[in-house]
């Protein structure tokens, strides 16, 4: 009835290859940045900040870069976590070295210092696909966790290789240490994450995207109709680690503020990002934003209602958590191998033709 | 129909939300899962029934009874952020997080609100300097202090000189492991012993290159500072690779029931450092047992009743209990604020008279607090297990740390953390 594309007539090249064709769709999107940018910020407190807003925006931002190199280029990188570690680290330098820089800077920068390691570590894709591409990848993973363990001057030779971020202002608000408000840390991951999808969904839909998404269906005719893989495949490895740098440096500046090479950033969270993004829907920046949702809050959700509403005790809670979650996967994954994604899309098609079906 | 359930969850959801009234929450961030469980359980066990104990014995703490809301962790720094943000709301007088990666997040946070925070035995050493971490405290050790007893322990053994002798430390691969690192390297300069370093990473079931090379190295004696799965694995391995284990020595993390029963009695003769002695005929657990357990108010499975970590659960618990009514004295009112038990925790004065009299006779030592010391005086006693009768037996009585060592080291990172945070030192 109202979700439909009869009547809104395009009349430009630029309004027919808009990301919304759907008029409804559009005012869903502007509702949502309202709601996102005008509502929450003034009800938000801390612990929904720290429990479920924060991790879910930077989250995204991850799987939104792992999304660029697996779901669009077709390159399965195991490395998140390392790169993750990259952005987290250099951001950690850059904020005790340059004190005076304002910390935006100092997040884009990390994103740009893990841009060029990712793309470093890109360079075997050159010759390697595949499952033999992932193990390249795990041995990135090892190795970036393995460096910031081992040499000191990464930590600044603090006594216990924990990096804490101290105290940083936007204007002269806090953004990171303990006195920020949780507001002042919702927003700028919002913005950083509104900004991060904005590109992403340009570069996915442009030239770019389309060279790297056919290196993806089929490499050699790729290069038969002059693709560079060269170019192709190191650009999605930059821009895949760009956007996973950014969100490291968030996840330790402004996220958890103190942080462990070894725990934050170990194999665990490459795979964690990884099943976002299979679960969302790979080839989607919207999956990217699912798959982080359903692994962020799920967790939060089961433990609320299993502890703080039914009163479990919470060693049981938690196992059941592992297989609750787990089971999900697996539904989905058998139901709907395209993700989240792909339900979503199933969902707009019949709204369309909704309420008269035949 | 659906629209009433939800709003009767809703209610519900708001209700349960709600913060009870006046009684002192104390939040447990437990871990009875993941690799580092095994330690978690009897810890946590300790530290609630102890709790439990006070509640149905004398009515609480000062005629306030204590709520405790658990929150389980996994030993993970993320889960600990949540489990904290979701607790302090609450009205949370202390945390007791038992993990030396959610310490670190916690300090500032907790600095920043205010609510006080006991790291026993474990997280940021230089916490001790109370005029920096204000609201931070490890009392009654910290780990330079086992570091230092350890050593001091070695020279007992060896006519008071370690020169030319080789030792290595098999440490967790995290904060935690690497918190002795700089003590011992003082400590190796000072005594002429040379130190390996061996890194063991998370969750630590891996050990055989390290073990391996300590084969071939052959140290005099091996130092561990594990947790968890690790334990367990590095007793088996040093039995697997015939390392005589009176040489073997873990820290107060790494000497639990658990982590030596595994390897049977091949692990006879491990040694550990305790900062509490094991008894388990003390009184107090016979209250436990009677008040809490028979009741049916155990918090684990109740099997863990005089265990070295639920006993340290208890102690810590105790601790607690003291600081409270310190601040209720101190302050004249039961329903304390955290601020008020941060003046209790810093006025602490623990007697042997006054264990004796809460039924725990010599369960730690004697030790007072001050703003310039929240660290206690970090005795530890040496303890070795024989695996015939299973349980650890004390082998000598509180051994004093070199402060000499530690005390230098403590100021230099208490200084580094000001700088870094623009704290300027000073009481509160």
């Amino acid at each position: 009835m109202f979700y439909r594309e009869a009547g809104d007539f395009k009349t430009t090249y630029q309004e027919d290859s808009q990301t919304f064709p759907i008029k409804f769709d559009r005012w869903r999107y502007w509702a949502v940045l309202a709601v996102a940018y005008l509502f929450i910020p003034f009800v938000i407190n801390d612990y929904w900040a720290s429990a479920v807003f924060i991790p879910f925006l930077i989250y995204s931002i991850a799987a939104i870069g792992l999304n660029i190199l697996t779901g669009y280029c077709g390159q399965v990188s195991l490395g998140t976590g390392g790169f993750m570690a990259v952005g987290a680290f250099a951001c950690y330098k850059l904020m005790t070295a340059f004190p005076d820089v304002n910390i935006i800077f100092h997040i884009i920068i990390s994103g740009g210092v893990t841009a060029a390691v990712g793309a470093a570590f890109g360079l075997p894709s050159l010759r390697i696909k595949g499952f033999y591409l992932a193990v390249a990848t795990l041995a990135a993973q090892f190795f970036l966790v393995w460096l910031f363990n081992k040499v000191a001057w990464f930590y600044n030779y603090s006594a216990s290789g924990q990096i804490n971020a101290p105290e940083r202002f936007v204007g002269n608000v806090a953004v990171t240490g303990p006195n920020a408000d949780a507001w002042a840390k919702y927003l700028i991951c919002l913005v950083f994450l509104t900004v991060c999808a904005l590109i992403a969904r340009n570069l996915t839909r442009g030239a770019i995207g389309r060279t790297w998404m056919a290196i993806r269906d089929m490499d050699i005719a790729a290069e038969i109709i002059g693709v560079n893989p060269l170019r192709a495949k190191l650009m999605a490895f930059a821009v895949s680690s760009f956007f996973i740098g950014v969100s490291g440096a968030m996840f330790f500046a402004i996220y958890l503020g103190a942080v462990e090479v070894g725990e934050a950033f170990g194999i665990q969270k490459s795979f964690l990002v990884l099943f976002m993004i299979i679960i969302g829907g790979l080839g989607s920046i919207f999956g990217s934003f699912a798959g982080a949702a359903f692994l962020v809050i799920l967790p939060v959700a089961l433990k609320l209602v299993g502890v703080d509403l039914l009163g479990f005790p919470t060693d049981l809670v938690s196992h059941f958590q592992l297989v609750i979650i787990g089971a999900l996967i697996m539904f989905f994954l058998i139901k709907e191998p395209h993700g989240l994604a792909q339900l979503w899309r199933l969902a707009k098609e019949k709204l369309r033709l909704w309420p008269f079906p035949y | 129909m659906t629209l009433k359930k939800l709003a009767a969850l809703a209610l519900t959801t708001t209700l349960a939300a709600a913060p009870a009234v006046a009684d002192l929450v104390i939040p447990d961030l437990s871990y009875r899962t993941g690799p580092y469980a095994a330690g978690g359980t009897p810890f946590s066990d300790g530290y609630q029934d102890y709790f439990n104990l006070l509640n149905a014995r004398d009515g609480g703490i000062g005629g306030e009874a204590v709520r405790i809301v658990e929150c389980e962790t996994g030993y993970n720094t993320e889960k600990g952020v949540e489990c904290y943000e979701s607790t302090k709301g609450e009205g949370a007088l202390i945390y007791q997080p038992l993990s030396t990666g959610i310490t670190y997040q916690l300090i500032p946070k907790a600095t920043a609100d205010q609510i006080p925070l006991h790291t026993m035995g474990y997280g940021r050493t230089s916490a001790a300097k109370g005029e920096v971490f204000n609201w931070v405290f490890n009392y009654p050790a910290n780990y330079w202090d086992a570091a230092s007893v350890m050593v001091n322990y070695l020279l007992g053994e060896n006519g008071g000189s370690l020169d030319g002798k080789k030792i290595a430390l098999v440490y967790h691969n995290s904060a935690y492991g690497k918190e002795p690192i700089r003590t011992l390297e003082n400590l190796s300069a000072q005594h002429g012993f040379k130190l390996d370093l061996l890194a063991v990473d998370h969750p630590g079931q891996e050990q055989k290159s390290q073990w391996l090379q300590i084969r071939r190295s052959r140290p005099d004696y091996v130092l561990m500072w594990g947790w968890g799965v690790m334990n367990q694995v590095a007793v088996q391995e040093a039995a697997n690779i015939g390392f005589p284990m009176e040489n073997f020595i873990g820290n107060w993390w790494s000497g639990a029931e658990h982590d030596v029963t595994p390897a049977g009695a091949a692990a006879n003769g491990y040694k550990s450092l305790n900062m509490n002695r094991i008894n388990a005929e003390l009184p107090v657990f016979a209250d436990i047992k009677k008040h809490v357990h028979d009741a049916g108010n155990a918090a684990g499975d109740g099997s863990n009743i005089g265990k070295v970590l639920y006993t340290r659960g208890m102690y810590a618990a105790m601790l607690a209990a003291e600081g409270i009514a310190n601040a209720q004295s101190i302050h004249g009112v039961s329903d304390i604020t955290p601020a008020q038990l941060r003046d209790g925790m810093e006025s602490l004065e623990i007697t042997n008279a006054r264990m004796e009299e809460l039924g725990m006779g010599g369960v730690g030592p004697a030790f007072s607090v001050s703003c310039s010391d929240h660290g206690g005086n970090g005795l530890g006693i040496v303890q070795q297990w024989n695996a015939g009768e299973g349980k650890w037996v004390a082998l000598t009585d509180y051994i004093t740390p070199d402060d000499a060592v530690t005390q230098p080291l403590i100021d230099e990172d208490a200084a580094a953390f000001a700088a870094e945070n623009n704290i300027t030192p000073g009481c509160l």
